[in-house]
């Protein structure tokens, strides 16, 4: 293993154009956010991709394990009263 | 592209695989479903897409080196923003190659490392030199247009990260490509001396560009698996023909000969024929064999050790600046 300089690792998340949300895109290495925001620029929007940019350090986001998928989330599978398809409105009543 | 940290959390590596996980993965794979970074996986897979990817970001920090070569005499002004915009694509397309290959446990420094060390290949197109100006056009005709061939399918391949990384790349390679036909198509329209230089570009580009697409099937030793693992949805052969069916047309409207005299339509195929390819050759060149091996790794490691004060000096200016913001709160 080197012993070079471990620059941190950071998520970049972009905004396309206003109106739509920010979206993961990917990751940059950087010393500090001002340097990340920098290098996400210059990776992640040569052509006008985006309006806007986020970027979080990668150690700070907690994420759910896949293992646990189906505990996590089976649940809301079996919840079809939740749908708005789950309820019966008369034909006669038309769209609603 | 996705947290580091993350990694290996899904359980320990080098436990026992059994029969009934590997099934369950394959289940997946068959379903079409794609595999994310923190997904179990096999080993083997983890392991040949650590390979593939890197090996992958590594031809695209390498290759730009023989097209940089000419940034400073392009020319023309539009010649030279466009290859210059090229060669900074080159290096974003290695950089989201990389981070896909993070996702896999695998740290950038380790890439570095292995490629600097010649433990991890290249691309073995980009060891021959760039003679000539013509030869910045028959590298994005040829060699993009390959590597579109190669990596179209990616954008569909099994692994979550990598075929998303794809997805950019694609969009990106296809200005490649086209700049490199215009560059070609001036050159073949010009003087006889321009038009000597575009083929004389052909004839040393083609054979390389051809052999781009990896040993024909029956000596290839990854293709098996990585099919079956939908890493892979073509075999070389396959997207071979599709690139020398692509490509020959394009070099009859230039006005170009393709250097292989036994390159001709195939009316009970429907496919052109190509003559043999000297893989022995091919074998040499990745093993450090060809032209400019030794010089691309020692401007590459030239590179990490000039760069390596601004690492260095920029990260003291963080650990400095947090010390700074923290004695302020």
């Amino acid at each position: 293993m080197s012993d070079r300089a471990r620059l941190p690792l950071w998520e970049v998340f972009i905004r396309p154009r206003n109106g739509l949300a920010h979206r993961h895109v990917g990751s940059v290495h950087a010393s500090d956010a001002e340097m990340a925001l920098m290098a996400a620029r210059d990776v992640y929007t040569r052509r006008g991709e985006g309006r806007s940019i986020w970027v979080a350090p990668a150690s700070a986001i907690a994420a759910s394990d896949p293992d646990e998928k189906a505990e996590m989330f089976d649940p809301a599978d079996d919840k079809t009263y939740r749908q708005p398809t789950d309820y019966h409105v008369p034909e006669e009543v038309g769209d609603m | 592209m996705y947290a580091q940290g993350l990694i290996n959390a899904s359980g320990d590596p080098n436990a026992a695989e059994t029969p009934e996980q590997l099934a369950r993965f394959q289940a997946r794979i068959d379903a079409e479903e794609k595999i994310e970074a923190r997904d179990w996986m096999p080993a083997a897979y983890r392991k040949t897409l650590i390979r593939q990817i890197s090996q992958h970001a590594h031809s695209e920090i390498i290759g730009m080196q023989p097209e940089g070569n000419w940034v400073t005499r392009a020319p023309s002004l539009r010649r030279k923003a466009s290859l210059l915009a090229k060669v900074q694509d080159e290096g974003g397309h290695g950089l989201y190659l990389y981070a896909a290959a993070e996702t896999l446990g695998i740290s950038r420094e380790e890439m570095q490392d292995q490629l600097l060390s010649g433990a991890a290949k290249y691309s073995s197109i980009f060891n021959y030199p760039t003679l000539t100006w013509a030869d910045i056009g028959a590298i994005g005709w040829l060699v993009d247009g390959a590597a579109i061939m190669n990596q179209i399918p990616l954008c569909r391949c099994s692994y979550g990260p990598y075929a998303r990384a794809m997805v950019r790349v694609c969009k990106e390679e296809s200005f490649h490509q086209r700049q490199g036909y215009e560059i070609m198509t001036t050159l073949a329209q010009g003087a006889p001396e321009q038009k000597a230089m575009a083929q004389d570009a052909l004839n040393r580009w083609w054979t390389p560009s051809v052999m781009m697409f990896g040993p024909p099937d029956t000596d290839s030793v990854h293709s098996d698996q990585s099919m079956t693992w939908k890493i892979k949805r073509f075999t070389n052969d396959a997207l071979r023909q599709r690139f020398v069916d692509a490509t020959v047309p394009q070099a009859d409207y230039l006005g170009l000969t393709i250097p292989d005299p036994e390159c001709k339509w195939n009316d009970v195929t429907q496919h052109y024929d190509i003559g043999p390819l000297d893989w022995d050759d091919f074998w040499k060149v990745v093993k450090g064999g060809g032209p400019m091996n030794r010089q691309r790794i020692a401007a590459r490691q030239k590179a990490d050790d000039d760069g390596a004060w601004v690492r260095e000096a920029a990260l003291a200016y963080a650990a400095k600046r947090s010390t700074q913001q923290e004695a302020a709160e």
